[in-house]
Formats: structure tokens, C-alpha cells, sequence
């Protein structure tokens, strides 16, 4: 048990006997959280017990029976008594066993749970979390209310607590247990317990292990189901003020161990075993839930024999993987822009193309306009060329005939005046 | 990208191939909590007892390093301290030892036990610091050993299935020995102090402290007082870790005045006034170790053992474990949150 370490002996008093006392003191200013969930039909007699057991009228107005489906009903309380601040959130279930179809009542409730544990979880894998400050609203009971029938578990019953014995802790409960008699009791019971076992359905045990009370644990769990009767109301016996129930025929008193188990159950729950039922949830039920959430993620733990690979490994190499993708994706996106750019610019030296072409036509175009221009000009010259030379010939031909012919000239020279 | 007849059809294949993957539970807004007065003795309190049970049962580690050079009276201390030889030097090792060439980290584990609590207690002992010629990083394979801790438990707590209790080898509390010259901190000191004050819990002390007057106590206290805060090193118990004013004046008056505790040890008893007590002989008289008057070892052992022993465990694994834990976290890449991109992924790869 000691690892192998050797132990020695003080020879003075050192004082971490106080350990413990540290830790109280710093659980007490953070204070403590517990949650129940309770499961029952409607008027089973759930919130009445609540009230009973923590002497407090929460005020948890009544619902119908004609919900379309099971709902789950949470609030939380700040109780404290002398210096423990206790936060307590009660679970309720609405609806339940109401319904024509109840295949899937037990449905929100498992969910419901496994969010609660999904959160923790969640938490718990940050890279910057807070676990010492976070508000744990995980169940650490469930008390589930069995109808008074007399007879045995309906199957919804057995149904509902099969899917949920190995998410929470369960203590069966016999709500409004007033309605059977002794002798009928002790029969049901026993049937209960029997078909528990027989249908496998694990129920919590209350802890044997610490001798202190493992002698009192041992004697409850065989008065387990718990038959309970619960009221707020106050009735006066004698000279003391009672809770009870007035019927003609008697008295039922809530806190008479003959009448009921009332007062067993407050002290198992409450004063003997919450810290283990709180224990049990976060070391046993949580971690169920965490390995089978990160199995069903795919990782697993170091195995020499597989080579399987731990969380921490196979996160990273997830993320290798996920790197790689996203360097693919962005080479794919960079091939992708390369190639538009590629035609567009193919396009675009098309279309240069097309203009040059264009071009070269419209100059040689204009190149041969010009060359015609040219040419007519020239022709023009030519033309003009000639008429001067026709011109000069035709005067030259006047001169001569001008000579011959005084007359003429005198006439030319009047003309000419 | 247009989708073609043929590409649709694919993926309406793909998706019946797939199966439908299971509806994640949705994690609920946190409940507001409704103050209600109760009205009867109901046994709430006696959460406190149980509690108390339980831990009694598992037991306590608790691990403590010393630091200093040698002859600074590091082992004796340690052994006044929890009044057995937990010590390195108690457990088979001689005077006669050379003094190491790098420096070295030994372990040592005990159990002892006090008023029905089991503790499992670690001395981890760091012989060849700042003995060297050249003293430069040796505080690395401290640095290296403490992170190592970390490490260690960081591995069992990723585990997929984990142990019911993970062993915590983590150091909770490093006992650093100021060398008793009057004058001021050497360089190793202020170097190493301000190292590893960002990683583990620091307790500077005072070594050998009957070799100075009440005066030069005093003094010299002040001095590595302010020689620290103008060094920005920040020993246990920090300022910025104080949970509420109630702490924060408890641990004022310990930082202000007290720390560094100026300390004797000594594990032979003598005869004083009739009793029977812890103390050195010298020709001019006893030094009771446990008298105040005479020294503060009493106020060093209440300080640790009765007062902050819980505190120091929850601050070395609320605050500096998480530390090393994120940035660890973060140069890994991460255990990402449990997001649909992680999930997209891992189906990415079916």
C-alpha cells in the first residue's frame, strides 16, 4: 500500500495532522455542490419529498399529465447551514410515464445527463480552463419514485433505470408508501430487489469499505427500496409539532421511523454518503462517460502490443493530418488561380493578337491609300504638266500668226490696252 | 463549380454509406441559483466530516525540494522540519561524499504518519548547485526535473483511462537557502529565484541564521526583501494568488515581515530549564531551534506544515500545472474542445 516507500517514525510532533483541516477550510469557502435528479410519474410524490428531506418549500408548481413528452426541470437553491454553503440543484422530470407512447421517455433524461457531463468534459479539455472555479452540475443522484402498486416494477421502469445504472447513481424509491401496508411492503421490496437483480440493473450501493459506517451502510442497503412518505404539513401530537399526513383513520408522521423510511433516507443521502455519491460520479461514471466519448472519437491509449496511440499523440497527429489537408487545399486554390491567370492572360494575348492584326491591315490599308493618292497626284501633275505644255504651245502658235498678219496685232495691242 | 448529374449522384450515395453520426447531446445554459432559508436541522454540515473521512483514507503526497550550495544546512533542516531523517544525507549516503560535478536531483520518499494522516513525503535534493567554478544555467536541471513533474502528470491525466488517483510527484514547494553573508543576494541567487518563481512555489530561507545578531537579522532580511521586489521575483506566498482579504492580510503580514524565515536546524536534543529541546551547543550557550526568540524555525515550520501545506499543493496544481499545461498544450497544437471541426476531421478521414 505504501508504494514501496519506506515508512518512518517522528520523533516530535510536526503538526500536518491539520492536513485535512486545510483542506475542509478551503472546501468550505468554495463551497459545495450537489445535484439531484428525480424521476417519477407525475404525482408521485417527488416534489414533496424534496421539500420534505431539505425542509424547504421550493416551490415547484404542479404539473398536468398531458405533456406531449418527458422534460426536465432544473433548479438551483443556495441552502446553507452553520458555515457549509451548499448549492443544490434539483432535477425534475415532467411528463414522465404520461405519455400513450413512453418508448422514448427515458430519451431526454439520458441526454440530459451526458450534456451534464459533456460540459464537464468540455471544460476539462480546454487549454485554459478552470476547473477549481466551475460550477459542477453533473447528477450525483438519481432518486428514482417507484408507483406504490404493490405488485412489481412496470416496465418502464426497468426500461428506464437499465439505461441509466451506469450513468448515475440510483436509490429506488417507493413515493407515497403510505397507501401500502406493512406486510404488502416488505413483499414488494423484496420482488423490487429481485427483478433489480435479475434484470441486472445496478443500483447504488451504499459503501461498505470504511468501518465507521460500513456497519449502518450495510443495514440500509437491505432496507433499500426506500418507502417514503413525504408533507410539509404540520400536525400537533401531543406536545410536539410533527410533519405529517391526517387521514381519518390516523396519523402518518413523515419523521416515525415505524411509519416510514423517511428519515433513513435523509441520512443516507444527506448525512452519511454525499460525499461519496458525489465521489462516485466524478471517479466512476464521469470517467465511463469520458472514455467512451473519446473512443468513440477515435483515440486510444498507448498499447505496446498495437501500437495504438494516446490521446495526446493522436491529437497531434490529427492535426499533421488536418495541416497537410489544409497545405493541399491551399496548393490546389494556388494551381487554380495559376491556371486563371494562365488563360487569361491567353485571352488577353489573343486579343493583342487580333488588335496587331488589325492594325498591320488598317495601315496597309492605308499604305495603299496613300500609294493611290499618289499616284493620282502624280497624274494630276502630269496633267497640269501637259496643259501648261499645251498651253505654252498654243501661245507660241498665237506669236507666230501675230507676225503675219499686222492687222492682227494692232488689234492684239488694242486688246491689250 | 458546377455539380453535373453524375457528381450529385455520388454524393447521394456517400451520404447512405455514412451513417447518420449520433445526435451530441447539447450542453445546457448553467441554472441561476434561487436563495431559500431553511427551516430545520436537516445534516447538510456534516458534508464536512465525511469529507474529511475521505481524504483521511486516501492519504497525502507532499513534495518538497531544497536548494542551496552545500554546507548551508539543507539537510538538517529538512529533517527538524518533519522531525524524522527524510533526508538524502540521512538515508545511507556519507559526509565524506564528493561534491558532484553538474548539479543533481535525488529523491527520496518516506512515509510518516501523524494523528491517523498518512503522508507520503519527497525530498528531492539538489547537490552541486551554484558549487561549480562557472555556475552559469545551473539551475536548468531543476528547471528540467520540475517540468519533468508536470510532464508526467500531464500524460496520466490525457489517458483515456485513468488511474483512480494519478500519482502527484509534482514539487509543491522549493526551499531556497540564502547564504547568511549579512551583505545582500549573490547574483546565483536573484538568477535562479527568478527562473523558477514562474514555475514552482519559492520559499527563500535564511541558512545557518546563529551566526548574526538580532540587528543584522533584521537588516539583512529587509535588504533581500526589497532586493527581490526590485528583482521582480515574486516568492510564495504570491500577491496575486490571494483569494480573498482574509488571506490577503494573513499573507501581507508573512511577506512584509517574516519572509525569509532566518533558520537553524539541528536534530540533537539537549537539556534547557528542564526540558527537553531541539537545539546547537556552543561554548556561549544553546540555540533553541524551536524558540522564537532565539530563531524563526517555529514560524518556517508552522508556515509550511500547519498553516499553508494544502495551499501550496492547490497552487502548484491550480495555477502552476495548469500554466505549464496550456502552454504545453499550445506548442502541441492543442487538445482542442470537443468541436464539430475536430469531428469534421476525423470523418474527413473515413
Amino acid at each position: 500500500q505504501n508504494d514501496g516507500y519506506r515508512t518512518l517514525s517522528l520523533s516530535g510532533h510536526v503538526g500536518f495532522a491539520s492536513l485535512p483541516d486545510q483542506l475542509v477550510k478551503k472546501s468550505i469557502k468554495q463551497g459545495f455542490c450537489f445535484n439531484i435528479l428525480c424521476i417519477g410519474e407525475t404525482g408521485s410524490g417527488k416534489s414533496t419529498l424534496i421539500n420534505s428531506l431539505f425542509n424547504t418549500n421550493f416551490d415547484d408548481p404542479v404539473s398536468t399529465h398531458f405533456l406531449p413528452s418527458v422534460r426536465l426541470r432544473a433548479q438551483t437553491y443556495e441552502l446553507q447551514e452553520s458555515n457549509v454553503l451548499l448549492k443544490l440543484t434539483i432535477v425534475n422530470t415532467v411528463g414522465f410515464g404520461d405519455q400513450m407512447n413512453k418508448e422514448d421517455n427515458y430519451r431526454p433524461i439520458v441526454d440530459y445527463i451526458d450534456a451534464q457531463f459533456e460540459a464537464y468534459l468540455q471544460e476539462e479539455l480546454k487549454v485554459k480552463r478552470s476547473l477549481f472555479s466551475y460550477h459542477d452540475t453533473r447528477i450525483h443522484v438519481c432518486l428514482y419514485f417507484i408507483s406504490p402498486t404493490g405488485h412489481s416494477l412496470k416496465s418502464l421502469d426497468l426500461l428506464t433505470m437499465k439505461r441509466l445504472d451506469s450513468k448515475v447513481n440510483i436509490i429506488p424509491i417507493i413515493g407515497k408508501a403510505d397507501s401500502i401496508s406493512k406486510t404488502e411492503l416488505q413483499n414488494f421490496k423484496n420482488k423490487i430487489m429481485n427483478e433489480l437483480i435479475n434484470n441486472d440493473i445496478q443500483i447504488y450501493q451504499f459503501p461498505t469499505d470504511d468501518e465507521t459506517v460500513s456497519e449502518i451502510n450495510t443495514i440500509m442497503n437491505g432496507h433499500l427500496p426506500f418507502a417514503v412518505v413525504g408533507s410539509m404539513e404540520e400536525v400537533k401530537i401531543g406536545n410536539k409539532t410533527v410533519r405529517a399526513r391526517r387521514y381519518p383513520w390516523g396519523i402518518v408522521q413523515v419523521e416515525n421511523e415505524n411509519h416510514c423510511d423517511f428519515v433513513k433516507l435523509r441520512k443516507m443521502l444527506i448525512c452519511t454518503n454525499m460525499e461519496d455519491l458525489r465521489e462516485q460520479t466524478h471517479v466512476r461514471h464521469y470517467e465511463l462517460y469520458r472514455r467512451c466519448r473519446l473512443e468513440e472519437m477515435g483515440f486510444r491509449d498507448i498499447d505496446p502490443e498495437n501500437g495504438t496511440v494516446s490521446l495526446q499523440e493522436a491529437i497531434e497527429a490529427e492535426r499533421q493530418e488536418f495541416h497537410l489537408e489544409l497545405r493541399r487545399k491551399k496548393e490546389e486554390i494556388r494551381q487554380e488561380f495559376v491556371q486563371r491567370m494562365k488563360e487569361k492572360d491567353a485571352i488577353l494575348k489573343e486579343a493583342k493578337q487580333q488588335l496587331q492584326t488589325e492594325f498591320e491591315h488598317r495601315m496597309l490599308m492605308l499604305k495603299e491609300a496613300r500609294l493611290k493618292l499618289e499616284e493620282m497626284e502624280k497624274g494630276l501633275e502630269d496633267e497640269i504638266a501637259m496643259f501648261i505644255h499645251k498651253k505654252a504651245n498654243a501661245e507660241l502658235l498665237q506669236s507666230q500668226s501675230t507676225f503675219s498678219t499686222p492687222a492682227l496685232s494692232l488689234k492684239r495691242d488694242k486688246d491689250r490696252k | 463549380p458546377h455539380a453535373g448529374p453524375a457528381e450529385s449522384k455520388n454524393e447521394a450515395a456517400m451520404s447512405e454509406l455514412v451513417p447518420e453520426p449520433r445526435q451530441k447531446p447539447i450542453v445546457p445554459m448553467k441554472p441561476t441559483g434561487i436563495n431559500t432559508n431553511l427551516l430545520g436541522y436537516i445534516g447538510i454540515d456534516t458534508i464536512i466530516e465525511q469529507m474529511r473521512k475521505k481524504t483521511m483514507k486516501t492519504g497525502f503526497d507532499f513534495n518538497i525540494m531544497v536548494v542551496g550550495q552545500s554546507g548551508l544546512g539543507k539537510s538538517t533542516l529538512v529533517n527538524t522540519l518533519f522531525k524524522s531523517q527524510v533526508s538524502r544525507k540521512s538515508s545511507g549516503w556519507n559526509r565524506e561524499e564528493k561534491i558532484p560535478k553538474t548539479v543533481e536531483i535525488k529523491a527520496i520518499g518516506h512515509v510518516i504518519e501523524e494523528g491517523g494522516v498518512k503522508m507520503k513525503l519527497t525530498v528531492i535534493d539538489t547537490p552541486g548547485f551554484g558549487d561549480q567554478i562557472n555556475n552559469e544555467n545551473c539551475w536548468e536541471p531543476i528547471e528540467k526535473y520540475i517540468n519533468e513533474q508536470y510532464e508526467k502528470f500531464l500524460k496520466e491525466e490525457v489517458n483515456i483511462a485513468r488511474k483512480k488517483r494519478i500519482p502527484d510527484t509534482r514539487v509543491h514547494c522549493c526551499l531556497y537557502f540564502i547564504s547568511p553573508t549579512g551583505h545582500s543576494l549573490r547574483p546565483l541567487d536573484l538568477e535562479f529565484m527568478k527562473h523558477l518563481s514562474k514555475v514552482v512555489n519559492i520559499i527563500p530561507v535564511i541558512a545557518k541564521a546563529d551566526t548574526m545578531t538580532l540587528e543584522e537579522k533584521t537588516e539583512f532580511k529587509q535588504r533581500v526583501r526589497k532586493e527581490l521586489e526590485v528583482n521582480g521575483i515574486e516568492f510564495y506566498p504570491q500577491k496575486e494568488f490571494d483569494e480573498d482579504l482574509e488571506d490577503k492580510t494573513e499573507n501581507d503580514k508573512i511577506r512584509q515581515e517574516s519572509m525569509p524565515f532566518a533558520v537553524v536546524g539541528s536534530d540533537k536534543e539537549y537539556q534547557v530549564n528542564g526540558k527537553r529541546v531541539l537545539g546547537r551547543k556552543t561554548p556561549w550557550g544553546i540555540i533553541e531551534v524551536e524558540n522564537l526568540t532565539h530563531c524563526e524555525f517555529a514560524l518556517l515550520r508552522d508556515f509550511v506544515i500547519r498553516t499553508h501545506l494544502q495551499d501550496l499543493k492547490e497552487v502548484t496544481h491550480n495555477i502552476h500545472y495548469e500554466t505549464y499545461r496550456a502552454k504545453r498544450l499550445n506548442d502541441n497544437g492543442g487538445l482542442p474542445p470537443m468541436t464539430v471541426e475536430t469531428e469534421e476531421n476525423h470523418e474527413s478521414n473515413l
